[in-house]
């Protein structure tokens, strides 16, 4: 059996994590590599960067962030943020990157994921997805640059799309939940996670360890992201993995 | 020195990175010189069956690479590479390997999610095997949507369950192979790699 893999998401600008991160024992609590490393020493299955830098600079420190947590760490890492060009694509791979997430580039350009998952394998594209319940249709809308823009797309077209299209996994952002801290949405997790052959982590809302039971016996997620309560130790990876275990859920 | 070979395939970066942070030279090489003077050789690789073999024909370094399994010193094929060492491929038509072990390569067919991809519990099947000194069975990393299946039972020394019972490492005398990633496959994957090197 495959285990359900937990994921810590940093936000990162200009070659610094942006958001406040709570570890005691760190010399640089600023340092993304330091910090990745303590995450994969805590048990970490994978980590996501989400480089929100908006400079040409910021986005070449980024370069040099994926390259020093190569050499640091022994886990899988995704890096995303403001990639538009396979390009960029092939310059963070180099640097080491494990995996690639695309979200509003892939919805204004959709031959990316294509040309992407054809020239470096579907297992390195990740399509990231934001969404929004829509009460009119009385389905889920994608949202762009951020969460700030409409696309008038269905997220379960979407995401059939981008599978179809080649892309390896689901990065799927509920902004419903997302800051709530009242658990993963589960109903767009398990629309989404059902009607596809590829994985999907499910981001947003975690507050309580046992947020991501649910997450995964009841909307059978393959794997759940989070960040505020991994970096502001609210709970640590070892015992989300211990109560994941406890009740029957595969985790290594 | 550890060479690992450079045929034009995936990133070999974090296989290098690992094998240093073990303690050890990593040379990244398609120099033919250069493999058949190293301590150990590391055949990695990420993309297509058909690419990789053409790629290795079109460099020679097919015959480096057999050359150097003959010549007795250790050598390892990771994730595609260790579906190199295999007789063919199935993946887009069949394809020769580089027929150090015999078995064949086939793709994974059924209603569950391919790629295989995450972390998966091994089975130690031959647990006398150097590789696994001091070693308890736990999670390492894999990514793939195609899969060994050996001739000979003697070859598998390790096993992951997904559906069936999916080939993990594979080794017969010097040569051997992990389909998961050592390199991404925490504590354990580096274990492993180390225990190789330490052959």
């Amino acid at each position: 059996m495959l285990a359900k893999r937990i994921i810590p998401c940093l936000d990162v600008k200009d070659g610094r994590v942006v958001k406040g991160v709570n570890f005691v024992n760190l010399r640089d609590a600023g340092d993304p590599v330091e910090l990745a490393a303590t995450y994969d020493q805590e048990g970490a299955d994978e980590l996501v960067f989400l480089d929100i830098s908006a400079s040409v600079e910021g986005r070449a420190t980024m370069i040099e962030v994926v390259k020093r947590t190569a050499g640091e760490i022994t886990i899988p890492f995704t890096v995303g943020g403001g990639i538009s060009h396979v390009d960029d694509m092939k310059r963070l791979l180099r640097a080491g990157a494990d995996k690639i997430g695309i979200n509003t580039a892939a919805v204004l350009n959709p031959t990316l994921v294509k040309e992407g998952s054809r020239k470096f394998g579907s297992q390195c594209i990740v399509v990231a997805i934001d969404a929004k319940f829509n009460a009119e249709w009385g389905e889920w809308e994608v949202y762009t640059h951020g969460g700030r823009k409409t696309t008038g797309i269905k997220a379960l077209e979407w995401a059939r799309e981008v599978e179809r299209l080649g892309a390896g996994e689901i990065l799927l952002t509920s902004m419903d939940a997302d800051g709530t801290k009242d658990g993963f949405d589960i109903k767009l997790t398990q629309a989404v996670s059902d009607s596809l052959g590829i994985p999907v982590i499910a981001s947003g809302g975690a507050g309580r360890i046992e947020h991501f039971n649910d997450v995964f016996q009841q909307a059978h997620a393959d794997a759940a992201l989070a960040a505020t309560i991994f970096h502001y130790k609210e709970m640590t990876i070892r015992e989300v993995k211990d109560d994941l275990r406890l009740k029957g859920v595969e985790v290594r | 020195m550890i060479a690992i070979i450079d045929y034009g395939m995936g990133n070999l970066h974090s296989v290098s990175k690992a094998v240093e942070r073990l303690g050890y030279e990593a040379v990244i090489t398609a120099d033919p010189a250069v493999i058949a003077a190293a301590d150990r050789a590391i055949l990695p690789g990420v993309g297509a069956f058909g690419d990789a073999m053409q790629n290795l024909r079109e460099t020679k370094l097919d015959e480096v690479a057999k050359a150097y399994a003959a010549s007795g010193k250790p050598m390892l094929g990771i994730c595609l590479g260790m579906q190199l060492l295999f007789s063919e491929s199935e993946e887009y038509g069949t394809n020769e390997g580089l027929n150090l072990l015999p078995g064949k390569v086939v793709r994974f067919a059924g209603d569950y999610k391919i790629p295989h991809m995450g972390w998966n519990k091994l089975s130690f099947l031959q647990g006398q095997s150097p590789l696994f000194s001091g070693l308890t069975e736990g999670h390492v990393y894999f990514v793939h949507s195609f899969h060994v299946k050996p001739e000979l039972s003697s070859d598998l020394l390790a096993t992951t369950d997904y559906y069936q019972q999916v080939t993990a490492i594979v080794g017969r005398g010097n040569v051997y192979g992990m389909q998961f990633h050592p390199e991404k496959s925490g504590e354990l994957g580096m274990q492993l790699l180390g225990n190789f090197l330490k052959m």
